[in-house]
């Protein structure tokens, strides 16, 4: 999802989501007024301490009234803990999901600190409200944004810290701090002597938070802009990291639900006679589901009797009240839609379309997708003997939220919810879901087993086919364009309707990211940067299937659309693709033009003769302020496509850490290619999801990988975000080089071209 | 329910379960063994790949009641440091992202790695196309086999 931190203010939030934070400051108190002393004793009591510093924090009037200038999420105690040998843990207020966000802003960190490197972990923050995202104002970790939202934050807390053991050490010699320096976790006097900050560390709790630091001339940095190894690699290349799934608490039990074939569906009546058989049952419930849906679920003392129980239960569902829907004749409506103008995004006089020398008229579809992280979701709830309290473990983007909703569900206060945020196993946009779908769900079981006189923990599980059925999914779309340009390629007007449902309509994003009846997630990635009198208008229709953000949203259709018309008309105008983007961004996009030259420069386009059958093929786009191009290679034969190589140039200011924007650049391309790849498409018939697992719906594998390199222009300004951009532009440099050999546009994906 | 005594890296565990409950579920659910994942349950993704007898088997589809005293081992079990060439190599070239497919990576790379110490590009992808990896590690995967296979012979010379 793409929150422009322009309009990140808490003023801007919408009314529900600002009412949520807000109840959620205020049952801690007004977190921008706290002391440091009662933000430990809120931490504590709250469970959420992760030891901080020793809590010794002196209480003193001028304590008080520094920390008082500093909002939570500005406190160094709620992110940094230094034990006395030496070790240093982070708390990480975003959701690690494989984008490297548990390295990343702890080298922020500890560059600022200048901390030993080999002495630094990192921990997952909780919903405590030092956890938001500092610009947007709520727990979230989506639209790229952890590094490009967190780095002056992590680094002006590294800084705090460093000050204050600076103090200490200034305490302890009685000398003047300004005459000692830092190097690798060790104060450093004049003379030589040093103080380690493990030794450092209990002395500089009682020293006053500084509220104004300064920060590092980013040329002298030591960590950032390193190739810097990954903090969990070792316990992933181990089986030691767990993940939500392997939560394992004392006594726990594992649910499966039953949900509705068709969503929102209730039942009429069930059969768990067979099901009651399954050795290790505990308790069969029937549960709310999300949509207004009911469900079945079993709860085992372990996923496979509950699986299996899951799978003997007769329902009869009732679908009578929801809609059945079907995915040809959806096409179709869409299809009529794109005739028609929709809700106005672009305003422009597309008068001459009729009158240009040369046109394009082109219809693109594109299928509803399924995020399909490889940890299938699950939750689990343990709701306390009073049933006063409740715990959830969970890997969440927006612990916040689910929290509220989470405590909601089981009638506890919200300070009664505790959320331990889990490694997640991929994510891509599914685990920020508006609704909490399955935090809600797994409460609901939960609930429901405390009724049927369960006492446990209990972790809900979704089966692979649970999740590929189980809705939120990437919309359908269908876009129309009508393009009138003259012999040069210069676009005269541009009519353009897009149809697909809204993402944010009737969540609590709605009133931010919806504006004259337009979803800003839909259309982001249309026209810009090219100066193009574009008429841009959008229908979003109603529909029976949950939709989400998946990895780069609009963008994800955006950019193919954009990037394979753009193409075509240079191809039209006898001009070629790379000359023909870098006239149009002139000198009003330099990091556009500076990402094309990069790929273009180092895959030797247009130089370097390729094989028989192979053509080239270019993208560029922006998403989430990362401008990413790809020129590739691709040959065609007995109707498949085939990527052979792809290269990278990216431009997303300060590369934090070269190595993880490598992977997330790889592995962004790859999951847009798969996005190409036969049977990538969710559709419905009779209401039903038609896929449901790997074996129908197709994800990339390695047997589909090209050759690929990733170069990353230099640069000293702020980073934006890495997480999505890699994926947008490569679907359509593929398509491009495919209509060099075919001459023809691939208009709908997954790619048909037999 | 049925008990059954299986050889799971080197150690001889106990455990009590229906005939036709996988090996994945015993591991993670009776035997504390969670390093090995669940992906897909139905062999398509290879999350909960391990080895019996050395062999590259899917847990998800392989009942406790055929293991019998085949020696299983599992990602905890491939190397007692967790130094094996490949977790080397997977931790020198990062090759992990979210990590949750990749002890089913590393299973599968093992095995083709003891039959084919140098293996080639086509050998990799021929061996590990099983193996799903949602966060599309693949080219990384390709170099770290590589790079362990290259790990594993400066071993071997050492010796």
């Amino acid at each position: 999802m793409h929150f422009d931190s322009k309009n990140s203010d808490l003023s801007q939030i919408p009314k529900g989501i600002a009412s949520l934070i807000e109840q959620q400051n205020s049952s801690f108190g007004k977190s921008a007024e706290l002391s440091r002393r009662q933000f430990l004793k809120m931490t504590v009591a709250s469970g959420f301490a992760l030891g901080v510093f020793p809590a010794q924090a002196q209480d003193t009037p001028q304590n008080k009234a520094n920390a008082a200038g500093l909002k939570a999420f500005q406190q160094p105690t709620a992110f940094v803990q230094i034990t006395r040998d030496g070790s240093i843990t982070v708390t990480i207020n975003r959701l690690e999901f494989g984008q490297g966000v548990h390295t990343a802003l702890p080298m922020i960190l500890a560059e600022e600190l200048d901390a030993d490197w080999g002495k630094v972990h990192a921990v997952h923050g909780s919903a405590d409200p030092a956890y938001v995202d500092p610009a947007f104002g709520m727990h979230l970790t989506g639209g790229s944004g952890s590094i490009k939202n967190s780095y002056t934050q992590y680094r002006e807390l590294g800084a705090r810290v460093r000050a204050m053991l600076i103090s200490a050490a200034a305490a302890q010699w009685n000398v003047s701090p300004d005459i000692l320096r830092t190097d690798r976790s060790t104060v450093i006097r004049a003379d030589g002597k040093t103080l380690s900050y493990g030794e450092l560390a209990e002395a500089a709790m009682k020293v006053v938070v500084p509220t104004k630091v300064s920060l590092k001339d980013p040329k002298n940095f030591k960590i950032i802009g390193k190739q810097v190894g990954r903090l969990d690699a070792k316990d992933k290349s181990s089986g030691k990291q767990d993940f939500g799934i392997d939560v394992r608490l004392p006594g726990m039990l594992t649910a499966v639900i039953a949900h509705p074939m068709v969503f929102g569906a209730s039942i009429k009546s069930f059969d768990d006679n067979a099901a009651k058989q399954v050795k290790g049952v505990r308790a069969i419930v029937k549960i709310k589901v999300d949509r207004g849906g009911e469900g079945v679920a079993v709860i085992a003392d372990g996923y496979w009797p509950a699986k299996q129980a899951r799978d003997l239960l007769k329902i009869d569902w009732d679908a009578s009240q929801v809609e059945k829907v079907d995915s040809t004749a959806q096409l179709k409506k869409y299809r009529e839609l794109a005739q028609t103008t929709g809700n106005l995004h672009f305003k422009a006089d597309v008068s001459q379309l009729s009158s240009a020398p040369k046109k394009i008229q082109a219809e693109y579809t594109f299928p509803y997708l399924a995020h399909a992280p490889m940890e299938p979701l699950n939750c689990t709830v343990h709701i306390n003997a009073d049933a006063s309290k409740a715990e959830l473990w969970v890997g969440t983007q927006m612990p916040g939220l689910e929290a509220m909703a989470a405590a909601q569900v089981l009638g506890v206060s919200p300070q009664n919810l505790q959320i331990h945020v889990q490694m997640a196993g991929g994510g891509f946009g599914r685990r920020a879901v508006p609704s909490c779908d399955y935090v809600v769900e797994s409460c609901q079981v939960a609930k429901a087993a405390r009724s049927a006189g369960i006492q446990a923990p209990i972790r809900t599980i979704w089966s692979r086919e649970d999740d590929i059925k189980g809705g939120y999914y990437r919309p359908m779309h269908v876009h129309k364009a009508q393009i009138g340009f003259d012999e040069q390629g210069q676009v005269q007007a541009w009519d353009h309707v897009i149809v697909g449902q809204s993402i944010v309509a009737g969540t609590p994003f709605e009133g931010f990211l919806m504006k004259d009846g337009v979803d800003g997630t839909a259309i982001e990635g249309m026209r810009d940067p090219y100066p193009i009198p574009m008429r841009l208008s959008v229908h979003h229709p109603k529909v029976n299937v949950p939709v989400l953000w998946w990895r780069s949203v609009g963008s994800t259709h955006t950019a193919y659309v954009m990037e394979t018309l753009i193409d075509e008309i240079a191809r039209a105008a006898k001009q070629d693709p790379v000359a023909y983007r870098l006239k149009q961004f002139g000198d009003k996009h330099p990091r556009h033009t500076a990402a094309l030259k990069l790929a273009v420069e180092k895959s030797g386009y247009s130089k370097r003769r390729l094989p028989k059958g192979q053509a080239w093929g270019v993208a560029v786009h922006e998403s989430f302020q990362t401008v990413v191009a790809y020129v590739v290679t691709a040959s065609v034969k007995n109707g498949q496509a085939k990527l052979h190589t792809a290269t990278a140039g990216v431009h997303c200011n300060l590369a934090v850490n070269p190595k993880t924007i490598e992977a997330q650049i790889q592995g962004a391309a790859l999951m847009g290619l798969g996005m190409c790849l036969e049977n990538a498409a969710i559709t419905l018939k009779d209401g039903v999801v038609e896929q449901d697992n790997f074996g129908q719906y197709a994800v990339a594998r390695i047997t589909d990988m090209p050759q690929m390199t990733v170069h990353i222009v230099p640069s000293a300004d702020p980073p934006t975000g890495i997480g999505e951009p890699g994926l947008p532009p490569l679907a359509p440099a593929f398509a491009n080089a495919i209509a060099q050999l075919t001459g023809k546009v691939p208009r709908s994906l997954p790619f048909k071209l037999a | 329910m049925t008990k059954y005594t299986l050889n799971v890296n080197g150690a001889t565990k106990s455990l009590d379960v229906v005939p036709d409950t996988p090996l994945l579920w015993a591991l993670r659910d009776s035997l504390d063994l969670s390093g090995t994942k669940y992906g897909c349950g139905v062999g398509q993704c290879g999350a909960c790949m391990v080895q019996i007898n050395g062999v590259p088997t899917r847990s998800c589809m392989t009942p406790v009641s055929s293991v019998g005293r085949q020696k299983v081992t599992t990602i905890e079990g491939i190397d007692p440091k967790a130094a094996h060439p490949l977790q080397q190599a997977w931790q020198e070239l990062d090759v992990p992202q979210c990590g949750y497919c990749q002890a089913g990576q590393i299973m599968s790379a093992a095995a083709l790695l003891k039959d084919n110490p140098n293996p080639s590009d086509a050998d990799i992808d021929a061996a590990m196309g099983g193996n799903l990896c949602r966060c599309a590690t693949y080219l990384r995967i390709r170099a770290g086999i590589h790079r362990a296979a290259e790990i594993a012979r400066t071993q071997k010379g050492k010796k």
